[in-house]
């Protein structure tokens, strides 16, 4: 394949939300962090009344001129209307050995920690060269059945992380800390005098009637999703309201991309000996793509009448052409 | 000082009324900045601009539109969407009750206390006692603030809890995902980081960690604010440990003599 090529891919992994080291004892290991969630529902863009893709913009509240990201300062507000400028490397030398490295000084019981601190679920992914040493750290913590604990630094916050292994891989869950969790006193919760036995008894009752051994799928669903997903299924099968968007619209691409995109990512750098795109087959590369991603290709490559194409058969004439 | 609630509500296990309040169990800590006009430090605000004719668009005017992979717009109308929306109502309706592991940690997303509302004091506390004899955790639905949630039910501290979940389908499985796939690692640095790993061994006491950035962030504003001086330098990024037996070896050692 040309380099061109390897570029192009690049672009379209989703960034990661923090690139830096993890250090074990001084083991270093680059790894990139991945989110494991998305906000969750359907991703709708603004548009004009014509359907053309609207683009957000700042502007400034006193002269109402807009603004580029060059125009743009942060300010903490000291009094009202009174700012003190932070400048970004300002903030980046506040913690700079936190900003780039997780250091797992302590390893804890992973049932130590209970749930109610885990605050955002993250994928690791080892970057060049660090994939054997990220195996080494995840196969001994899984095995010891401990969690690498460590604060860090990502994007202006400090965070409490846990770093678990789990089935060969390395997963990340930030957690809150200590002071951020309320406790019942600091809300005014009442203490508990004399419970009536018998209001628990029939309490019991009902939760019993309630019981399930097994969750039940149907229960986590999100009816507020399904009925839109109806509604715009709805619409395009008509054609009502369905207007052809501009090239232009393409840039952003609709967030349950990212998901599936993400999978790609670790399906791709974890499951190849080091994840190198040399070694990658480029065929069965195709596999692991979404949609919207071989959509993308299939319109790099000029595919006629990619718009009607099946996820198989746009793989298929992906490879027809490459 | 005590919190203010957020939302009233009726939390109904099968035939079982509880009126409960609901209160925020996160304080947001962090320090927030404001985006500003460089030239007159003006707070900036958001607007919507039409790219073709470069038109500022009033929100009020703008429409919602969904983006097909293939490149369609489906223009969706302001009362298309309201109808999509949940109704709103004051229950919290408890559905079932499962063994604690049955709804996945990785799926937690936000955690609410619930308190006692009006004259619902002893069955509040029943249901407390009930929930820790049961051992079990609920999974509730409920619709506040026009959005529909779905939560678990369990006990913190002693107290009635609701976590608000993740919509599965939003969560990554690690069970999708290939376990990277090598040669068999090496049974000596194996056993080396082992013998790391337990020598750094020790419990979780969440109270042993603080945010010292933010309290940095604080200093900063505090000194620029009276015009003092901050320096800004940034160090490389470390590489990747060529010689792993090595760097365990010297980690090991290390420890040792700490």
């Amino acid at each position: 394949m040309p380099e061109s090529k390897h570029k192009k891919r690049d672009v379209q992994r989703p960034r990661s939300f923090w690139s830096g080291t993890i250090a074990f004892g001084l083991v270093s290991i680059p790894v990139s962090l991945y989110i494991a969630s998305r906000s969750g529902g359907i991703s709708l863009r603004m548009v004009d009344r014509d359907g053309t893709p609207l683009r957000r913009r700042y502007f400034c509240s006193k002269d109402a001129g807009p603004l580029e990201a060059d125009d743009i300062v942060r300010g903490y507000e000291v009094e009202k209307d009174q700012f003190v400028i932070v400048k970004d490397e300002e903030l980046e030398a506040l913690a700079p050995e936190k900003s780039r490295e997780i250091d797992l000084k302590r390893f804890v019981p992973l049932d130590q920690i209970d749930p109610i601190w885990f605050e955002r679920g993250y994928f690791l992914a080892p970057d060049k060269g660090a994939m054997k040493a990220y195996r080494l750290l995840a196969n001994t913590m899984e095995q010891k059945h401990r969690a690498g604990i460590a604060t860090f630094v990502m994007r202006d916050k400090e965070y409490l992380v846990a770093i678990i292994g789990q089935q060969g891989l390395l997963r990340a869950e930030t957690l809150r800390f200590h002071d951020e969790l309320r406790t019942p006193d600091d809300i005014g919760l009442p203490t508990p005098d004399k419970v009536d036995a018998a209001r628990i008894k029939a309490m019991q009752k009902e939760i019993r009637a309630l019981s399930s051994d097994d969750l039940d799928p149907e229960l986590l669903s999100d009816a507020h999703r399904h009925q839109l997903r109806e509604l715009i299924d709805r619409k395009l099968a008509e054609g009502t309201d369905v207007v052809e968007a501009p090239e232009a619209a393409e840039e952003e691409e609709p967030e349950s991309a990212e998901v599936v995109d993400l999978m790609a990512i670790l399906k791709q750098s974890l499951g190849k000996s080091d994840g190198s795109p040399a070694k990658r087959g480029k065929d069965s590369a195709l596999d692991d793509l979404s949609k919207t991603e071989l959509y993308e290709r299939a319109r790099e490559l000029d595919i006629p009448g990619r718009s009607k194409l099946s996820r198989e058969q746009l793989i298929e004439a992906i490879r027809a052409k490459s | 000082m005590a919190t203010r609630a957020m939302w009233k509500a009726v939390l109904r296990v099968g035939g079982l009324n509880v009126p409960v309040k609901l209160y925020a169990a996160i304080e947001d800590r962090s320090v927030h900045f404001r985006l500003l006009h460089k030239t007159d430090h003006a707070p900036v605000k958001q607007g919507l601009v039409n790219p073709v004719t470069d038109q500022v668009v009033e929100y009020s005017a703008a429409r919602r539109a969904w983006a097909s992979p293939e490149g369609d717009l489906v223009i969706l109308k302001d009362e298309e969407l309201a109808e999509t929306e949940p109704q709103a109502s004051r229950d919290i309706e408890v559905v079932q009750f499962l063994p604690p592991q049955a709804i996945d940690h990785r799926w937690y997303l936000r955690p609410y206390y619930l308190g006692p509302d009006q004259g619902g004091t002893a069955d509040y506390f029943a249901l407390a006692g009930a929930l820790a004899k049961s051992g079990r955790e609920g999974l509730a639905h409920w619709v506040m603030r026009k959005k529909a949630y779905v939560g678990a039910l369990r006990l913190h501290a002693g107290y009635p809890m609701l976590i608000a979940l993740h919509n599965a389908e939003d969560v990554v499985s690690i069970e999708d995902l290939e376990a990277p796939a090598g040669p068999a690692l090496d049974r000596k640095e194996l056993g080396m980081a082992q013998q790391l790993m337990s020598m750094l061994a020790d419990d979780f006491e969440p109270a042993a960690y603080h945010d010292e950035y933010r309290e940095r962030v604080e200093q900063l504003i505090a000194t620029k604010r009276s015009g003092g001086k901050v320096r800004t330098l940034r160090p490389a990024k470390p590489k990747a440990s060529e010689d792993l037996t090595r760097a365990l070896q010297a980690s090991i050692k290390e420890r040792k003599h700490a």
